[in-house]
């Protein structure tokens, strides 16, 4: 049984994680710039806290050390309160400008 | 295994590029629920078993549920977005890719791992996560209630109708007057 672990953990090698999670992440880098409409910008953002907590549950794995699970764990919270503000400040702005699309809050423009 | 990883990958990065591309928001959150629910396989791959719970529970059942929510209630589910420009578009991609290549190229040679600790089977299971939580990370973890408790408070206010607002609603913006903003 532990032996089965160890081979299902290892036979993905380390890089294949790293790899994913940076392609993860430059999608939601390149979401966050190429779209105008602020839910799905605040779904990048979520995309790329999910590909960190993928790296960081992979190097746990490898590592054999739960600390980083909890790190995981804490990242989810802190998402979780992230979205939960996020999505107040949009439908505050869907109230006060009547659209989601963030090109209209240019205010602080020089 | 190996095969099984390639699965959930190649599902995550598609409904990942879905969620980037799709015009109808409703179809960016579904999307967004299969990436999820793939990282998800990610995780148990990993052994990780209470993080995939947890995550399933967390993203998939309440934040993308939420994100639905705000959908329905502000009517966003027409693809009524207009695109940025061209060249705009035409600088996210690149600068995203040329991100990825960046990362890429900072880890060609592979990565060399010593792992620090002995094979631990338990690793990931409930038991281990929780015995490390409620004693190395304890203080932590009591503080980031204190984080939702203000995240709560916030989104009240933040929401809330003022007074002055509900007896003189704010106009809606005229076209001319978006036109303008969005120049």
């Amino acid at each position: 049984m532990e032996q089965g672990i160890i081979t299902a953990i290892r036979t993905v090698p380390l890089d294949h994680y790293v790899l994913l999670s940076f392609l993860l992440f430059s999608i939601g880098v390149a979401g966050v710039v190429f779209r105008r409409n602020t839910i799905i910008i605040l779904m990048c953002v979520e995309l790329m806290l999910n590909s960190v907590n993928l790296l960081l549950t992979a190097f746990s794995a490898y590592h054999s050390d739960p600390r980083a699970q909890v790190f995981v764990f804490f990242i989810m919270l802190v998402a979780a309160a992230e979205v939960t503000v996020g999505l107040s400040i949009l439908v505050m702005m869907k109230r006060n400008v009547d659209s989601v699309d963030v090109n209209q809050l240019n205010r602080l423009k020089g | 295994m190996l095969a099984l990883f390639y699965l959930f990958a190649a599902i995550s990065v598609i409904s990942a590029l879905v969620v980037v591309s799709a015009r109808n928001p409703i179809n960016s959150v579904i999307a967004l629920i299969v990436c999820f629910l793939s990282i998800a396989g990610h995780y148990i791959l990993l052994n990780a078993q209470f993080l995939a719970m947890v995550h399933v529970i967390v993203y998939t059942g309440a934040i993308m549920v939420l994100f639905l929510f705000v959908i329905m209630l502000l009517n966003l589910n027409k693809a009524t977005e207009p695109m940025k420009s061209l060249a705009t578009r035409i600088a996210a991609v690149t600068a995203g890719g040329l991100f990825f290549i960046t990362l890429a190229a900072a880890i060609r040679n592979g990565i060399q791992v010593q792992a620090a600790n002995e094979f631990d089977a338990g690793v990931g299971l409930v038991r281990s996560v929780g015995h490390v939580l409620f004693t190395e990370f304890l203080l932590p973890f009591e503080v980031s209630s204190v984080l939702f408790l203000s995240a709560i408070i916030g989104v009240v206010m933040l929401a809330k109708k003022e007074k002055h607002q509900a007896e003189a609603p704010v106009e809606p913006l005229t076209e001319a007057e978006r036109a303008r903003r969005t120049a």
